[in-house]
């Protein structure tokens, strides 16, 4: 017997959590010991009066009961004669939309609850553009309350009618409507109603009974991401995984991905004997036939239908952070196996929920949708969304609090890695390092305004000037009158000022110079992505590392009493945060070292 | 529960659940309770890292009350497997000699098991660890995420849980901070007891129907399974035919009559039930959100 895993979402009050504990009732799910309890809380927190409140079997935290809405996504379990079920009962309220996505990103249907008096409403729409945004192919419209509108076919078809308009560029394989009353039991298990004998379609059970499950599709051709290396001794390597789609058998070609290395399965260990098949959906251990390399992250697939490889997409996001997204900062990815960097280089539209649409837009907000470009700081195999879930689909972390903030789904590759080659140049960053007789650096000074990063700078580039090094300096504040002069202090312009300069720096280092960047650089993400662009050795951080109040009792240039005054807006140190570097290649503290010994101690360092 | 699916979904899933640990813990260990839970997560271990061991040791959190039975059975498993099994009790409530007759359930459960857990985790540095529970178990398990975030001070914040999203787990956590992992989650009880009848997996006598010496508390059976439960006047223990549809301490684990004696019967039972599992559970009736309430601080 198969299993159909469902969504019921839809606005608040709709009726989602009553729906469900009707449900379990109807299919006989409730046990005497939980309908006891839920007598028993039907007269502590009811919202039915003496009528059993079905809500209180689905809502099971406190402040959930307290409240009488849904936070969080709760899974719950029946099945039939003739299928099992998962259903993922998902929280109405806006703020809680993360919540929705999550039961909404594993569900092969939705169930889209609407109160017949409200009709559609922006909750409605929303959660119909995440459900078919995380890959929801089947949706039932349950038209809930009847009770409330006369069991009126005119309302329901107006309804119905409605929201097929809304939905018609969504791309759902199949939307169907029926018309329910889940408080009195009506078109739930049965669809013979003397209340509506207008309707002659399916009840919900049957629908869900019917509706066919996202069983992943075994004729398309084989991909399974290497998730784990089993190699418990030097006879046996085994590739861990779950086969994404397809099927495979010993003796079948495959090719890696993005090596591109071609072998042949020899063998699918497992516990009880080998098989002699695996199909989509399976966690198999894969024994190739050839010594090959790879890894977690690497995409074993059939060696006629590689997996594709590349670093730049087009992509929709959903934002799931109170934090504003912010294009060009480096968050973590994971795409199916693979870790890397992922920064979003620009928002093409962000989607207006209700309209469908699209409108321009700087950053993102908690619950918005957006058509992005993203680019990975490596090559990724992957394949969009639409065609393979399981290799399509990526999350965002911020690497500081490791809050997962994002889920996207990718459209396609952009072409542009490929097109715009890296033009490779016949004199080279050794050659001309060579010429100059030094090692060309990057010496990123990083700390608080006032904390002594220009003095030490200074000092620094006239001692290495003094022993025949070419140097340059590059300034925050001299840089931000001319390259970074349409740049201001808001989160998302600080770390487009530092993205700039890393990459300044970079072509200087290319060039041959020791480059000496003196930035507040506040942000440990923004760092560590100019850290990315330099080859191992080349960047070198300094923390220069003052105390909030020595830095204010200086205060060289006055900024901190005006930040105080509350004239300067997102002064770091005061209402901004700074990130001090966990392994910083240098740690000067001034409080204990004047600024020349500071010097000699980076030179020493250089030096070794 | 009239029906069993097929195990394939599952048991693939709970794998993947497994390997997507050992590929990102720094220190991992599986919370094995003996229980039929553990049973089988045990053997989706075994399955997800064959041919090699489990890469991560097993630690059971002895309260001390165990029924015997189970000690014995966790013996002879750990043996027979070749598996290596911290076993750990929390020396305060040891020495203090604190028990469920004598310092009543709540609390003996939150120093014995839940403070004893907490203890265990920081001691040996765990970052991760495996529970059996499942979501269909009880309503706060139910909305839980099967990497289940834990702030430090071991805290589950039900109210800020991290966002799930497909099979993408979120598995980075800073210093202090730790994941508890579910494999069972979408499992229900009775695809439990089908999976156990269908991998031939062993599981602790106490499950199969036999006489037992039992004494009527509060309207359940408990099992009088050493000297050191205090007999009312006038009680005497019965012999009667009873089995466990959960294992725990056995003070605070109710019996249930039956005269299953084989897992065909076990299964029969469960199907038909009318009853929740936990409703042997004592301590799951101290009050409505008291699960919840126990999670927040740190229990499985």
């Amino acid at each position: 017997m198969d299993t159909l895993r469902f969504i019921t979402c839809g606005s608040v009050d709709d009726g989602k959590s009553t729906l469900i504990g009707r449900l379990l009732y109807e299919t006989k799910l409730i046990f005497e010991d939980q309908l006891e309890a839920l007598m028993a809380d039907s007269k502590k927190f009811g919202t039915q009066g003496e009528r059993m409140d079905f809500a209180l079997l689905v809502d099971g935290l406190q402040a959930e009961r307290e409240q009488g809405i849904t936070i969080d996504v709760a899974y719950r379990f029946f099945a039939t004669e003739k299928r099992r079920f998962i259903v993922a009962d998902t929280p109405g309220h806006e703020q809680s939309t993360r919540n929705m996505a999550t039961g909404a990103s594993t569900a092969d249907a939705a169930v889209l609850l609407i109160d017949a008096r409200k009709g559609v409403l922006t909750q409605t729409k929303r959660h119909s553009r995440i459900t078919a945004m995380f890959g929801v192919r089947h949706i039932v419209l349950a038209v809930n309350k009847m009770d409330l509108v006369d069991w009126s076919q005119a309302r329901f078809d107006e309804i119905a009618a409605d929201y097929r308009r809304f939905a018609a560029d969504l791309n759902f394989a199949s939307i169907s409507a029926i018309p329910i009353s889940a408080l009195e039991g009506q078109n739930i298990l049965d669809s013979a109603t003397a209340a509506m004998p207008w309707y002659r379609g399916q009840s919900l059970l049957q629908w869900l009974e019917t509706v066919p499950n996202a069983e992943s599709d075994v004729t398309q051709p084989f991909v399974m991401p290497v998730q784990w290396v089993n190699r418990p001794n030097l006879d046996f390597r085994g590739f861990a995984g779950r086969i994404g789609s397809g099927k495979i058998r010993p003796g079948d070609s495959v090719r890696i991905s993005p090596s591109g290395v071609v072998s042949r399965a020899k063998e699918i260990a497992a516990w009880d004997g080998p098989l002699a098949e695996a199909v989509a959906g399976d966690s198999i251990t894969l024994v190739l036939a050839d010594e090959v390399d790879a890894s977690r992250g690497d995409v074993i697939a059939a060696a006629e239908r590689p997996v594709e490889v590349a670093d730049q997409f087009e992509a929709e996001i959903l934002w799931m952070s109170e934090q504003p997204m912010l294009p060009g900062r480096a968050y973590a990815a994971q795409i199916h196996s693979k870790s890397a960097n992922l920064t979003i280089t620009d928002i093409k539209h962000r989607l207006d929920i209700n309209s469908g649409a699209r409108l321009a837009a700087k950053t993102l907000g908690l619950n918005e949708i957006a058509t992005v470009n993203i680019s990975f700081d490596r090559p990724v195999p992957f394949a969009p969304f639409k065609d393979n879930q399981r290799l399509g689909a990526f999350i965002l972390i911020v690497k500081l609090t490791n809050e997962t903030v994002c889920a996207g789904v990718i459209h396609f590759a952009l072409r542009r890695a490929v097109n715009v080659h890296w033009q490779v140049l016949e004199v080279t960053k050794s050659a001309r390092a060579a010429l100059m007789r030094q090692q060309p650096r990057c010496l990123w000074f990083t700390g608080l305004s006032g904390s002594g990063k220009s003095t030490i700078a200074n000092l620094l580039d006239k001692r290495l000037h003094a022993d025949g090094r070419l140097t340059y300096i590059l300034d925050g504040d001299n840089v931000r009158h001319g390259l970074n002069r349409d740049l201001g202090f808001t989160e998302a312009d600080r770390v487009e000022n530092i993205r700039r300069i890393g990459e300044v720096a970079k072509l200087m280092v290319d060039a041959g110079l020791i480059v000496i960047v003196s930035f507040i650089s506040p942000f440990r993400a923004e760092r560590d992505l100019a850290r990315g662009l330099f080859a191992a050795g080349e960047f070198v951080e300094i923390f220069v590392d003052t105390p909030l109040e020595e830095c204010e009792r200086r205060d060289v240039k006055g900024l901190y009493a005006k930040a105080r005054r509350g004239e300067l807006k997102n002064f770091t140190g005061i209402d901004s945060a700074y990130e001090a570097p966990e392994k910083p290649e240098l740690h000067l503290r001034t409080l204990e070292a004047q600024p020349e010994v500071c010097v000699e101690r980076i030179v020493e360092w250089l030096e070794n | 529960m009239r029906h069993q699916g097929s195990f394939a979904h599952l048991e693939s899933e709970a794998i993947e659940i497994f390997r997507e640990v050992a590929a990102t813990a720094a220190r991992p260990v599986m919370l094995y309770s003996i229980g039929k839970d553990s049973s089988v997560m045990l053997r989706l271990a075994q399955k997800a890292f064959y041919p090699g061991p489990l890469p991560f040791p097993l630690m059971h959190i002895n309260t001390g009350w165990k029924f015997r039975e189970m000690i014995a059975f966790r013996d002879r498993i750990v043996a027979e497997i070749g598996l290596q099994l911290i076993s750990h009790t929390n020396p305060r409530g040891a020495a203090e000699g604190i028990g469920p007759f004598t310092h009543g359930s709540a609390y003996h459960t939150d120093v014995m098991k839940t403070e004893a857990l907490k203890q265990a985790i920081d001691q040996y540095g765990f970052d991760v660890a495996f529970g059996g529970a499942r979501r269909d178990e009880e309503k706060s398990r139910a909305k839980e995420r099967i990497f289940s975030f834990r702030a430090p001070g071991h805290r589950w914040e039900p109210k800020a849980q991290r966002p799930e999203l497909w099979n993408l787990y979120n598995t980075r956590i800073n210093a202090g901070e730790s994941i508890r992992v579910f494999p069972l989650s979408n499992w229900t009880e009775a695809d439990i007891w089908g999976y156990i009848q269908q991998e031939e997996i062993p599981i602790v006598p106490l499950y199969f129907a036999a006489e037992r010496p039992v004494v009527k508390r509060y309207g359940q059976w408990i099992m009088v399974d050493d000297q050191r439960m205090p007999l009312e006047p006038g009680e005497a223990p019965e012999l009667r035919m009873v089995r466990f549809r959960t294992l725990g301490c056995y003070p605070l684990t109710a019996a249930v009559e039956s005269s299953a004696t084989t897992l065909e019967e076990i299964v029969a039972e469960t199907l038909g039930a009318t009853t929740s599992e936990r409703q042997g559970r004592v301590i799951d009736h101290d009050g409505a959100g008291s699960m919840e309430r126990k999670k927040q601080e740190g229990y499985f």
